[in-house]
C-alpha cells in the first residue's frame, strides 16, 4: 500500500504547483511572461494565511489569497501593460518585493504573539484537512485515491479544467489567444487587448494566490514559517513550458513534480540510499533537464504565445 | 480617449529628476507602510540613516554588508548588458564559494599569497563554469536561460547541503550538519577595519567600466544586447560572445562567494549567498547597468540593509523590509521610465499640433 500513500501524498504535493502554472498560463497567454509567480504566491500565503488564522474560515481565507494574488498581480499589470516596462525585470521584483513582503509580514505578526508561533485555528485546519464523503471516502483503494483530499486539490483541478474550457471553448477564450500570438491583429479586430491583458494578468496572479495559500495552510501543518513557498513558484513558471501553455497538461506536470518532490519519503532505504540533498535538489535537475530537452526539439509549440514577453505598444503596430 | 504616444528625447538632467522624482516617491510609499504599522516613518528612515553611519564600527558593518552587493551587481551587469537574463546569480556566487572553500579547508597549510590566488581562482572557476552551463545550451539550442539559471540556483544550494551532511561535515559538531570553520590564517585580511573583499570589489568596479567602455568586448556585449540580428550582420560570432560575456559574469559572481566566505562567513553554509544574487539584479537595473552606478546604488542599498538591521533590532521590525523597499523603490523607477520616453495624451480634448508624433495614428 506503499504506492497509494505515494500518489496520495503526489496529489497533494502537486496542489501548489498545479495553481502556480495555471496562473502562469493564464498571464502568458496574453503575451506577459510573468517571473512573479514565486511573489504573487508569497503574498497569496501570506494573506490567505493571517485571515484564516484570525477569521477560522477557509472560505474567507481563500478570497482574501486570491484578493492578494490579484493586487500583487495588478503592480506587474499596471508596470508592463501600461508603462511597457520590461516583463523580466518587473516580475523578478514583483518575486523579491513579494517574498520579502510576506516574511517581513509574518515576523511582524510572530512578534505580537505570545507563544511564539503562529499557528491556524481548529475549525480552518478541520475544513482545509482531507474531505471525508461518507461511504465514497470509505471504500477501498478508489475511495483514498479519490475522495481524500484537501478541498485545495479539487479546487485546482476545477480550476485547471474551467481555465482550459475558457480559453478553448469561448469567444473571449479564443480573443485571449489570439492576444498573445499578435496583439496588434486582435486589436485591429476589434478585440480590447488592454482590458484582456489586465483581466488575464490579475486573474492568473488571484489563481496564483490561492497556491500560495496551500503552501502556508498545509505544507507545514499550519504553522506559519518564513519562506514558505520554497521555489515552488519558480518551478511552476518552468511547468508551463512543460505543459506546452494547455491548463490540462499542468495537472499531469504539475503530478509528475509533485512526485518527485514527496519521493524522499516513500523510497525504502534499503532499495537505494541516496542522500536527502539529491532528493531535493530532484525536481529542479528535472525542470532544468525539461527545458534542456524542449529546446533541443525544436519544434515551435503551437500553443506558445507568438508574442510572449514583447510589451504592446500601439503606435509601433 | 487617453492614448501613448512616444516624447522627444529628454535631456539627462529631465531623466535624472524624473528618476530622483520616483524614488522619493517609492520612500513615501514605504513610509505609508510603515505608516499603516503604526509607526513613524521618519522615525524608522531616520533610524535606518542613523544605524548605517553612527558610528566607526556602524559604517565598517555597512561597507561589509556594500561588499558582496556590488560584485554579484558587476557580474549581472554584464550578462542584463547583453540581455542574457542571468538570475541565476546566486547559484554563481554558491558554486565560486565552494570551490574556494575547498582551497580554504583542505589546503590551509599553504602559504596565504598562494592560497589566496588559488581561492580567487577557485572562485572565478566555480562561478564561471556553473554559469557557462546555460550559456551553452542558450547558444547551441535556444534554451530558456531565465528558467535554466534559476533552477541551477536550487542545485547549487542542495549542493552545499549535501557538503554539508556529507563529505565535508564538521566531525566536531556533535551531530550538527556544519561545515568547520576555516583556519583563521586562511580568511581574508581586513584593511581600515574592513575584510579586504572592498578593495576586490573597486578594483572589479574599475576593470569592468573600462572593459564595458572602452574594449573591443564591451562594445561586442552592448551591440549583442541592442540586436543580435546587427551584431551578426557585422560579421560578429554571437555565440562565442555570449559564452565569453556569460563565464566573465558566473566569474565576477563567483568571486562575490569567494569574497564572502572566506572574508565574511568564514566557513561555507547554505545561507552564503542569501537572496544577494536577486539583489544584485535590482542594483544592476537601478544602475542602468553601469558599473559606476552600481557602486553608488549598491552602497544606498547596503545603508539601507544595515539600517533595517538596526530597525529590527530596535522596533522589532524584520529586516526583509529591507527587501520590500528595495523591490519598491524599483517599482516606481522603472514605472518612471515610462514618463521619460512616453507621454499621455487625451484625443479630442488636446487641439492636434500636428507634431510628427501626434500624427502617427
Amino acid at each position: 500500500m506503499l504506492l497509494i500513500k505515494f500518489l496520495v501524498a503526489a496529489i497533494g504535493a502537486s496542489t501548489p504547483l498545479l495553481f502556480g502554472t495555471l496562473g502562469e498560463i493564464c498571464s502568458e497567454k496574453v503575451g506577459h511572461l510573468n517571473l512573479g509567480v514565486e511573489g504573487m504566491m508569497s503574498i497569496g500565503a501570506c494573506a490567505g494565511f493571517m485571515v484564516g488564522m484570525q477569521s477560522d474560515s477557509f472560505l474567507l481565507a481563500l478570497l482574501c489569497a486570491f484578493a492578494a494574488g490579484v493586487m500583487s498581480a495588478l503592480i506587474y499589470a499596471v508596470l508592463t501593460v501600461t508603462f511597457l516596462a520590461d516583463q523580466n525585470v518587473s516580475g523578478l521584483t514583483l518575486t523579491i518585493f513579494g517574498v520579502g513582503l510576506a516574511n517581513f509580514i509574518g515576523i511582524y505578526m510572530l512578534e505580537r504573539t505570545e507563544d511564539g508561533t503562529l499557528k491556524l485555528g481548529e475549525g480552518i485546519t478541520q475544513a482545509i484537512r482531507a474531505v471525508h464523503i461518507p461511504g465514497l471516502s470509505d471504500l477501498p483503494v478508489v475511495g483514498e485515491l479519490l475522495f481524500s483530499y484537501s478541498p485545495f486539490v479539487y479546487l485546482g483541478i476545477v480550476a485547471a479544467i474551467a481555465v482550459s474550457l475558457f480559453l478553448s471553448r469561448t469567444k473571449a477564450g479564443l480573443n485571449v489567444q489570439a492576444i498573445g500570438h499578435n496583439p496588434a491583429a486582435a486589436d485591429a479586430a476589434g478585440i480590447n487587448v488592454t482590458f484582456w491583458k489586465y483581466t488575464m494578468i490579475l486573474l492568473g496572479g488571484g489563481i496564483c494566490g490561492v497556491g500560495g495559500a496551500y503552501c502556508s495552510m498545509i505544507i507545514n501543518s499550519g504553522v506559519w514559517i518564513s519562506d514558505n513557498v520554497g521555489g515552488l513558484g519558480w518551478i511552476s513558471v518552468a511547468l508551463v513550458i512543460f505543459a506546452k501553455w494547455r491548463p490540462v497538461y499542468a495537472i499531469w506536470g504539475a503530478f509528475i513534480f509533485g512526485a518527485l518532490r514527496v519521493l524522499k519519503y516513500y523510497v525504502p532505504n534499503t532499495v537505494v540510499s541516496l542522500p536527502t540533498a539529491f532528493y531535493d535538489m530532484l525536481p529542479f535537475a528535472m525542470t532544468a533537464l525539461i527545458l534542456v530537452i524542449s529546446s533541443i526539439r525544436k519544434k515551435r509549440d503551437r500553443n506558445l504565445p507568438g508574442n510572449l514577453g514583447v510589451n504592446y505598444f500601439r503606435e509601433e503596430r | 480617449m487617453i492614448r501613448v504616444v512616444k516624447t522627444k528625447e529628454k535631456s539627462s538632467r529631465q531623466m535624472m529628476l524624473i528618476r530622483l522624482g520616483a524614488f522619493v516617491l517609492a520612500l513615501c510609499a514605504g513610509g505609508l507602510f510603515v505608516l499603516a504599522l503604526g509607526y513613524n516613518p521618519l522615525e524608522i528612515y531616520g533610524t535606518i540613516l542613523s544605524g548605517a553611519f553612527r558610528s566607526e564600527m556602524a559604517i565598517q558593518s555597512t561597507i561589509k554588508f556594500m561588499i558582496p552587493l556590488l560584485i554579484a551587481a558587476l557580474g549581472v551587469t554584464l550578462s542584463f548588458k547583453m540581455k542574457f537574463w542571468n538570475i541565476g546569480g546566486e547559484g554563481q556566487i554558491i558554486m565560486g564559494a565552494v570551490f574556494a572553500s575547498y582551497f580554504a579547508l583542505y589546503h590551509a597549510n599553504w602559504p596565504f599569497p598562494v592560497l589566496f590566488v588559488a581561492m580567487l581562482l577557485g572562485g572565478i572557476v566555480g562561478g564561471g563554469l556553473w554559469a557557462l552551463i546555460p550559456a551553452f545550451f542558450k547558444t547551441r539550442f535556444g534554451t530558456n536561460e531565465t528558467l535554466f539559471t534559476l533552477m541551477l540556483n536550487y542545485i547549487a544550494l542542495y549542493l552545499v547541503s549535501w557538503l554539508q551532511e556529507g563529505p565535508w561535515r564538521d566531525p566536531n559538531a556533535n551531530g550538527f550538519p556544519k561545515i568547520p570553520s576555516f583556519a583563521p590564517d586562511t580568511t581574508l585580511p581586513k584593511v581600515l577595519g574592513v575584510q579586504m573583499g572592498w578593495i576586490i570589489a573597486l578594483i572589479l568596479t574599475a576593470v569592468l567600466f573600462v572593459y564595458l567602455k572602452y574594449t573591443k568586448h564591451g562594445y561586442e556585449i552592448a551591440v549583442v544586447g541592442q540586436s543580435k540580428a546587427t551584431a551578426i550582420y557585422a560579421g560578429m560570432r554571437v555565440d562565442r560572445i555570449v559564452m565569453r560575456t556569460m563565464f566573465l559574469s558566473g566569474a565576477v559572481a563567483g568571486i562575490c562567494g569567494m569574497v564572502q566566505v572566506t572574508g565574511s562567513d568564514k566557513t561555507l553554509t547554505t545561507g552564503v549567498a542569501g537572496g544577494v544574487g536577486f539583489t544584485a539584479i535590482i542594483i544592476a537595473w537601478l544602475a542602468q547597468l553601469n558599473p559606476l552606478g552600481s557602486l553608488v546604488i549598491a552602497f544606498l542599498f547596503a545603508v539601507l540593509e544595515k539600517g533595517a538591521s538596526v530597525v529590527q533590532s530596535e522596533f522589532g521590525l524584520a529586516i526583509d523590509c529591507a527587501d520590500v523597499l528595495q523591490g519598491v523603490i524599483l517599482f516606481f523607477v522603472l514605472g518612471c521610465e515610462f514618463f521619460i520616453r512616453y507621454r499621455f495624451v487625451i484625443d479630442g480634448a488636446a487641439p492636434k499640433k500636428g507634431g510628427k508624433t501626434d500624427a502617427a495614428h
